[in-house]
């Protein structure tokens, strides 16, 4: 019981703090970093920059046709673990609950037993995602320890989110210890990696919307 | 004073000159191997072990506790304590229970020690507390600590019973103002099981006394030293209401219409999930009912420090403490640092990209 007793206190707090520190850092940082402005003329066929940014956040929601067939599986399976993941995170009772306490903020949940179904789904998507990235040697070597690492990062409290539901390798007050605290690495690390991508995906490809737009790329 | 010696005949010859036949003793210890999750031929080996058992002397202690656990045993419905006190073990000490007082009942505890040294059992209830020299409990003119340590020098086996004896209880919670310490911490040199509980079921102590005298050795225990016949499984694994939890239908207060038609009360704070007790099984009061069935969550009493784990009513995949205690200076200190990083970044930026000066002109 006392492994549960320091996760569920002094770990979370511990995480929690970090994640929101780490987080209002990364955001001012890049809010307030320095940047060129783009004193050229814009093209004839440049949009409205609010239009521009919502035409790419919605255009990268699909492979354009010439990289279709190439990217088929990475993006079925991107779209299977990242609703997968969503699902597991949002839409299980006790996690409900978790974000109830935080942000007194709740909503209905789905059955355990489909969440269950879902975890193992998103779990085998995302070790085929890890297979794919390193059968592959050109992303093997584009690949960092950030890569590596925010996988783990994610993959741990999944695994360790069914194996406790199912009561496997020990006792459940152990499992769920073990989950909890795989969940504080997660927000430790999230704000710090790639997994940032959870705040700035759109942040993201809203830049990129407008600049392309700006340069009146065809798109 | 009555020889509180064990007496040369066997609880089997007592047994028989009651009148009490062979079919209702192998009835009784049916049962009792039952509730002990033993197969069904031990319930031979129980009778024959107990009708071949000299009758024990037990010396119960009782220290920084509210004698719920006496209260609890009182009400055993089988093996019932009449059963135990008459037939199968001579209490030799126990506050409430013995008519003797003062230094009477001190005189019948150092007999019962002197004249069984090496085989009685010393059942503790309550925490022991340590802290000033243990001057927070006394009894007799003694503390706790000094009454525990001559007492179990030449018991068999100790029975710490209820979650005060074994993990400490509510004395031992935070702040622990008396310095209250389990017995496990006291006693190092003798056979211990727990029985925790706050209190524990009833017949997960006359069970256990049960087994003891049938056999002479200790039941198997889990690791933190309960029976696992008692303390194998968690509630939530064997409560009724667990179809409920998987289907994700929750009561969410005890008064709404969750609560009403019996849903899982995970949301108001049930700990049956991480607790390990018989309640769902052999449940109270002659298997009448359980707290969750009375309509209340587990309190998770049978836990050590099930006191300090952050509330009754908070759900258990919730924070124990408050998380977001340093919240408002973990945003300000972030956003100071991200704020600083960008100046100290656009400030190099300046030094490097500098304007070129103008060209000289020959």
């Amino acid at each position: 019981m006392e492994l549960l007793e320091f996760a569920r206190g002094p770990a979370l707090q511990f995480a929690i703090t970090v994640f929101v520190a780490g987080l209002a850092y990364r955001i001012f940082s890049l809010l307030l970093m320095w940047r060129t402005r783009d004193a050229s003329a814009g093209s004839a066929r440049e949009k409205p920059v609010f239009v521009a940014a919502l035409r790419e956040i919605v255009r990268r929601l699909w492979p354009q046709a010439a990289y279709k067939n190439r990217t088929m599986f990475n993006l079925i399976n991107g779209y299977v673990m990242h609703v997968g993941l969503a699902l597991c995170v949002f839409f299980l009772m006790p996690h409900i609950l978790f974000l109830k306490d935080l942000f007194g903020l709740s909503w209905p949940a789905l059955p355990n037993n489909v969440i269950y179904a879902v975890g193992v789904i998103t779990a085998g998507s995302m070790i085929a995602a890890l297979v794919m990235r390193y059968a592959n040697p050109a992303q093997r070597i584009i690949s960092t320890f950030d890569d590596w690492f925010s996988w783990l990062v994610t993959f741990l409290p999944l695994i360790t989110g069914l194996v406790a539901t199912s009561h496997l390798g020990a006792r459940y007050e152990t499992l769920l210890a073990l989950h909890i605290l795989s969940v504080a690495l997660l927000l430790i690390w999230l704000p710090f990696g790639k997994l940032m991508h959870f705040f700035l995906v759109f942040v993201t490809r809203s830049q990129t919307g407008a600049h392309l737009s700006h340069r009146g790329a065809q798109l | 004073m009555p020889s509180h010696k064990a007496p040369d005949r066997t609880l089997g010859d007592m047994l028989n000159e009651r009148g009490v036949s062979r079919r209702t003793f192998l009835k009784y210890a049916s049962y009792t191997a039952s509730i002990l999750a033993l197969p069904p031929s031990a319930a031979t080996a129980i009778a024959d072990g107990m009708a071949a058992a000299r009758r024990q002397s037990v010396i119960w202690l009782s220290f920084q506790e509210c004698t719920g656990c006496t209260e609890s045993i009182t009400r055993a419905s089988s093996p019932s304590i009449e059963d135990l006190i008459f037939d199968f073990i001579s209490l030799d000490y126990h506050h409430t229970l013995m008519s003797a007082s003062g230094n009477v009942a001190e005189e019948a505890r150092h007999q019962a020690m002197k004249e069984n040294a090496g085989k009685y059992i010393v059942i503790v209830d309550g925490s022991v507390p340590v802290k000033d020299g243990g001057v927070y409990s006394t009894i007799a003119g003694m503390t706790n600590l000094q009454m525990l340590q001559e007492t179990v020098k030449d018991a068999f086996a100790v029975i710490a019973v209820g979650s005060c004896a074994a993990f400490g209880g509510i004395p031992f919670a935070n702040p622990n103002p008396t310095g209250a310490v389990p017995i496990s911490e006291l006693v190092t040199d003798k056979p211990l099981i727990n029985i925790s509980g706050c209190p524990p079921i009833p017949e997960a102590m006359t069970g256990t006394i049960a087994y003891l005298l049938s056999f002479g050795s200790l039941p198997e225990l889990d690791h933190l030293g309960r029976p696992r016949a008692f303390f194998g499984e968690t509630i939530h694994d064997r409560c009724y209401r667990r179809p409920f939890y998987d289907k994700g239908m929750f009561a969410r207060s005890f008064d709404d219409e969750g609560a009403r038609q019996g849903w899982c009360l995970f949301e108001v704070g049930c700990k049956g999930p991480v607790t390990y007790n018989a309640c769902a099984t052999l449940k109270w009061n002659a298997g009448t009912s359980f707290p969750i069935q009375s309509g209340h969550g587990c309190l998770g009493c049978s836990e050590p420090g099930f006191w300090d784990l952050g509330g009754f009513y908070k759900p258990l995949s919730t924070a124990s403490g408050d998380a977001t205690k340093y919240v408002t200076g973990a945003a300000v200190a972030g956003a100071a640092l991200g704020t600083a990083t960008a100046i100290m970044a656009n400030q190099r930026r300046k030094k490097i990209v500098k304007p070129a000066p103008p060209a000289k002109e020959d």
